[in-house]
């Protein structure tokens, strides 16, 4: 398995497309090179946490303070973040437009992702947290701007679930 | 020392910076003292008070954001001093009350009660520069002047007693203080006054 460059150059490019010009995460696999390409532009601000959930903090400190935010973390994270997606955005009313790597799914070879892969459009569910697949790169920078345009209509958080055939060749 | 008697102290020097206070007691004792557009009263997400200043200061670099944390809350994201440490926004003043309890609902013991447990400790050992840790109200007030002259990440933990406000309640809506929140924010790029 390698992950996309191309794919990852393509998703990086599609939020900076979408007039997004900061994000925060947390690093994975998958995520590798687009927070390589995201560090390295002196126009974009990366803030990297040492927990998913702070990020929903960041996010809403960015959104009050006007400026287009996106999060980037795995599904695990979304796991642990999802007290502070709870009780800070969906109480308040605050937009997420958080891309996941939706990990532990079809084709997963490491059974420590199966899991939370099983679990995760449950739990989106769960959460009323509308989502969508991103599968295709000619269809994921539309969707990224989707899903930045409808988390700040609705105020609401939303997801795009960066699945296997977008991530890895 | 009170953690009220310190919000009345910094109250007159609030009219500007934007604020960020963790639930409960703490929310309800600057409320108290009068609201202001640039108060925002985080009332659940436990730990996420700081993180909330850090994504202001780092996006509104000319603002000042203050951060009123608790022990309780901040155990649940220690992760945030190494955040802030990392990205040590100058503009931010990160204040821990630490009054060994968890007060706001109903006064059991917390992480730090016994005092062997040592917040400001953690915060250096996090990596950020300007720590202080206080015990009176004169020791406070010289470190929050200090920290309010000072151009760099500042975090102060002051050791306070375990006494909340008598009543709570508040008129104002949760998403009614984010939406204000908000456009106070967006009113200082028009140059609209701080306080209303
Ligand atoms: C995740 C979570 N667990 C438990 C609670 C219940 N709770 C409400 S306030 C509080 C204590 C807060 O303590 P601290 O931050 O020290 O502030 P204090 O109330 O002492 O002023 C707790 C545990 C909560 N709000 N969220």
């Amino acid at each position: 398995m390698t992950v996309s460059y191309d794919n990852s150059k393509t998703i990086f490019e599609g939020i900076k497309a979408a007039g997004i010009r900061s994000a925060s995460a947390l690093p994975e696999t998958w995520l590798g090179l687009l927070l390589q390409r995201a560090e390295d532009d002196p126009d974009f601000d990366l803030v990297q946490v040492a927990k998913e959930e702070e990020a929903i903090g960041i996010a809403a400190g960015a959104h009050f303070a006007g400026t287009p935010h996106v999060l980037l973390m795995q599904n695990h994270g979304f796991l642990a973040a999802i007290n502070g997606i709870v009780s800070l955005a969906q109480l308040y009313g605050l937009p997420l437009c958080m891309l996941i790597a939706f990990r532990g799914h079809w084709g997963e070879p490491y059974p420590w992702h199966t899991r939370g892969g099983i679990v995760t459009e449950e739990v989106l569910r769960a959460l009323g947290i509308p989502f969508e697949y991103a599968r295709d790169p000619n269809q994921v920078a539309r969707q990224i701007r989707e899903a930045w345009t409808f988390s700040q209509s609705s105020l609401s958080p939303v997801a795009l679930l960066l699945t296997r055939e977008l991530m890895e060749d | 020392m009170e953690r009220a008697r310190c919000i009345e102290m910094m109250y007159p020097e609030l009219e500007e910076p934007l604020v960020v206070t963790i639930m409960g007691a703490a929310a309800q004792e600057l409320y108290n003292l009068g609201h202001r557009e640039n108060f925002f009263y985080l009332q659940h997400a436990m730990g996420l008070a700081s993180s909330v200043g850090l994504g202001l200061a780092l996006h509104r670099p000319a603002e000042r954001v203050i951060v009123f944390d608790g022990d309780g809350s901040v155990m649940m994201n220690l992760g945030t001093f190494a955040t802030l440490a990392r990205y040590r926004p100058k503009n931010l003043i990160h204040i821990v009350f630490d009054n060994g309890s968890l007060l706001s609902t109903g006064g059991f013991d917390s992480q730090t009660t016994s005092g062997i447990t040592d917040i400001a400790a953690i915060a250096r050992g996090a990596g950020v520069q300007e720590v202080v840790s206080v015990s009176d109200p004169v020791a406070f007030g010289e470190a929050f002047v200090a920290a309010m002259e000072r151009d760099d990440l500042s975090v102060i933990v002051a050791k306070v007693s375990a006494v909340g406000p008598e009543v709570y309640g508040m008129d104002l809506q949760l998403r009614e203080n984010a939406f204000r929140f908000r456009r106070h924010i967006q009113g200082l790029d028009r140059g609209v006054g701080a306080t209303p």
